[in-house]
């Protein structure tokens, strides 16, 4: 284990046993199933910061726009969304104002989907260099979901901005008291992705076929998750099995919570956010776990 | 110092050949279900040793095993083998870049590795960026590296372009930067590998100087690995010398590099016997140490026995029996040889020995290409690939040369002031 206070000299030799077995550190094949080094990732805090400014300052280096990419992804998403889903397939998302409904969904979404996307690839994005050096790995992902966090902030601003537009300028939206969970709704959402995330780049340095697997399995969790809709519209006894689909997903009641805080429209119950927290809690306890057996080996398979 | 720093206890590391993604899930399942009932692996046959030269029956070889030594505080151990003897592997597992299969190592203290120059350098961030991403990839705090950053930033030389993304940095200045970071790391433990030497003259000098620095006046431990026995033998106090995954020698640099030196090359054959001889013809070569044992790898300041057994049915003719030295880049280096009819006038079976003199040959691998023959008439024999040998370099004036070519043979010239 690497410590923080590094002596300028070593440390003086005295040749009694207790001294012998003053190890700082011990290297062996495998570890405790539990031991997830997270002191070590505490030691290393300065390089999760700095991965998040490289992550920040290099993605839009040498744009003309810079950072303004950030409101201009969601924003279309958001007008084309309003155009095929709700101008021409019709879909019903109750009272709100199309802008703010979709807006609120594909901001939290993007969070969650992005942050996935990036960890589920950070053995074989970063072989080279965990190939070479030792950190604990750990800070990678970590600093990914952090890095995606800032981004999510600047998103919610923009969806604070329209927000507030429609708050002062009509009657159809009706913040409420949930607004409060929104800090652990988004907390939720990171650790979930970050979980996921590791399980699938753990997997990836063995079987790369998940790679493939992810990229339009995102696309398509984003349908069983009620972005494009509200959960409302499938809760009749006549939905049958699409309703447990969409309930089974913990992501469901995370992004229902989500609007119903901001719009007071939707759908909200202890009961969904419960499962979705034991949910959370199980994947992320997992990816860990995947993660540092992966770690140790990874590179003999990468 | 008699305090330990690095102890190694029972080293093994198993490698899987071939190719990895077939078949992967398949045995994987097995090697589950074999740990559920409490069995070994069933894909790691144990005792398979790592010669990268024979074929072995399992796709699993065990790059390192049973390796155990120690290195105390303040040593600089040398780590010499041939190419595949398991020094790449040991330094990955004490770097922890890949965890050992079986046994442990036990550190005190921070290690680092030369080897990881400029890891982490993201192109698209300034000079000064990349300083505090690589020191912390390195395991340093941002107060730690702020407090060096002055003096790594003069260390480097590149103070002009601090704040220039380093994608516009000329590949020295990279190297300049990225060094001088790994420079400042001041680690307890410190580990060079020899692919250090591919850099260029002043950039290994400045490596070099740095180690024996770090070594001589901060008492840090240093691991250094090389083929360069000659810079092993200067820098180094210990050595350990490895072969096929397991740890052949520990102990005095000295001996190591002897011992190392007298291990049977497989790229140099020490002896040749002619199975199917014709009625003049060469029956066995073989290179002999100046105690008259077979030995291929030579020290520079040590004689060669060449020895040759011929058989000559007709006396008569003038046969002459001659070697010529071939060098690693099938350069000539000279030609040496002996008639027939100065030794004998009869027919029958002869041994002569030629004595390659000491300090003649610059340290390199050579061939002698052997021929019994009637100059300008008759090649009675030629043998291209008989026997090799290797002139080691064991602390030569030139092994700072090493890799430049500087000649084939070592001619001591007198030198005098006017």
């Amino acid at each position: 284990m690497q410590t923080l206070h590094v002596p300028q000299t070593p440390p003086v030799a005295s040749p009694t046993a207790a001294s012998e077995d003053h190890w700082t550190e011990v290297i062996q094949p495998r570890t405790r199933l539990l031991d997830l080094g997270l002191r070590q990732v505490w030691n290393y805090r300065d390089l999760v910061m700095l991965f998040v400014r490289r992550d920040f300052v290099s993605t839009y280096k040498q744009t003309v726009l810079g950072p303004i990419w950030f409101f201009i992804q969601p924003l279309l998403t958001t007008i084309m969304f309003m155009v095929v889903f709700n101008g021409i397939a019709k879909i019903p998302i109750g009272d709100a104002p199309p802008l703010v409904f979709y807006l609120a969904g594909i901001t939290i979404w993007n969070y969650f989907a992005q942050a996935l996307t990036s960890t589920s690839t950070v053995f074989t994005a970063n072989a080279a260099i965990f190939g070479k050096v030792y950190f604990p790995r750990l800070t990678m992902p970590l600093s990914i979901v952090l890095s995606n966090l800032v981004r999510f902030g600047i998103q919610l601003a923009l969806f604070l901005v329209v927000w507030l537009f429609y708050l002062f300028t009509t009657d159809k939206v009706h913040p409420n008291a949930y607004l409060l969970l929104m800090p652990a709704l988004v907390v939720l959402m990171g650790l979930l992705a970050l979980g996921l995330g590791m399980i699938f780049s753990a997997l990836t340095t063995k079987y790369r076929d998940l790679a493939m697997l992810l990229t339009f399995g995102v696309q398509l969790l984003m349908y069983a998750t009620p972005v494009i809709y509200p959960l409302a519209n499938i809760t009749g006894e006549a939905d049958g099995w699409k309703k447990w689909l969409i309930l089974a997903n913990p992501l469901t009641s995370i992004v229902e919570t989500f609007r119903y805080g901001f719009l007071g429209e939707g759908t909200f119950n202890w009961m969904y956010l419960g499962y979705s927290t034991a949910a959370t809690i199980g994947i992320l306890l997992v990816g860990t776990i995947v993660f540092n057996k992966v770690e140790k080996s990874f590179t003999d398979t990468v | 110092m008699s305090d330990v720093a690095i102890r190694v206890e029972n080293l093994g590391k198993l490698y899987r050949l071939g190719e990895i993604g077939t078949g992967t899930l398949s045995h994987d399942l097995n090697r589950a279900w074999a740990r559920l009932r409490g069995k070994e692996d069933p894909f790691a046959k144990i005792g398979e040793t790592n010669d990268r030269t024979t074929k072995g029956s399992s796709d699993f070889v065990w790059s390192l095993k049973d390796v155990s030594f120690e290195v105390k505080q303040g040593e600089v151990l040398g780590i010499i083998g041939r190419n595949g003897a398991g020094k790449s592997t040991l330094l990955k597992v004490l770097s922890k870049v890949t965890a050992p299969t079986a046994g442990r190592v036990k550190v005190k203290g921070r290690i680092a590795s030369l080897l990881e120059v400029g890891t982490g350098f993201h192109p698209e961030l300034t000079g000064r960026e990349n300083i505090f991403l690589n020191g912390a990839i390195l395991g340093m705090t941002k107060a730690e590296i702020r407090s060096k950053f002055d003096e790594i930033v003069d260390f480097s030389g590149v103070e002009r372009y601090i704040d220039t993304p380093v994608k516009r940095y000329s590949s020295g200045m990279y190297v300049r930067l990225a060094f001088a970071v790994a420079a400042f790391l001041e680690p307890e433990i410190l580990i060079v590998d020899e692919v250090l030497a591919v850099g260029d003259a002043e950039f290994q000098k400045k490596c070099l100087g740095r180690m024996k620095d770090v070594s001589v006046n901060d008492g840090r431990t240093v691991l250094f690995v090389s083929h360069n026995m000659g810079a092993v033998t200067s820098l180094c106090n210990k050595a350990l010398v490895m072969g096929n995954g397991q740890v052949v020698f520990d102990g005095g640099v000295q001996q190591g590099v002897d011992y190392y030196l007298r291990q049977g090359n497989s790229a140099t054959a020490g002896s040749y016997r002619n199975e199917d001889p014709k009625p003049n013809d060469i029956l066995r070569v073989d290179l002999l140490s100046p105690a008259l044992e077979s030995q291929t790898n030579f020290y520079f300041n040590e004689d060669i026995i060449l020895q040759v057994e011929v058989v000559i049915s007709d006396p008569e003719k003038n046969y002459v029996l001659g070697f010529r030295i071939k060098d690693q880049t099938e350069r000539n280096v000279f030609t040496s040889q002996i008639a027939i009819q100065d030794i004998t006038d009869q027919a029958g079976t002869y041994t002569v020995q030629a004595v390659i003199p000491h300090s003649t040959l610059v340290p390199n691998r050579y061939t002698p290409i052997l021929a019994l023959h009637i100059p300008n008439v008759e090649v009675a024999a030629y043998l291209e690939d008989s026997v090799s040998f290797e002139i080691e370099e064991t602390g030569t004036d030139f092994f700072q040369y090493a890799g430049n070519d500087y000649g084939c043979v070592f001619v001591d010239c007198k030198w005098s002031l006017i």
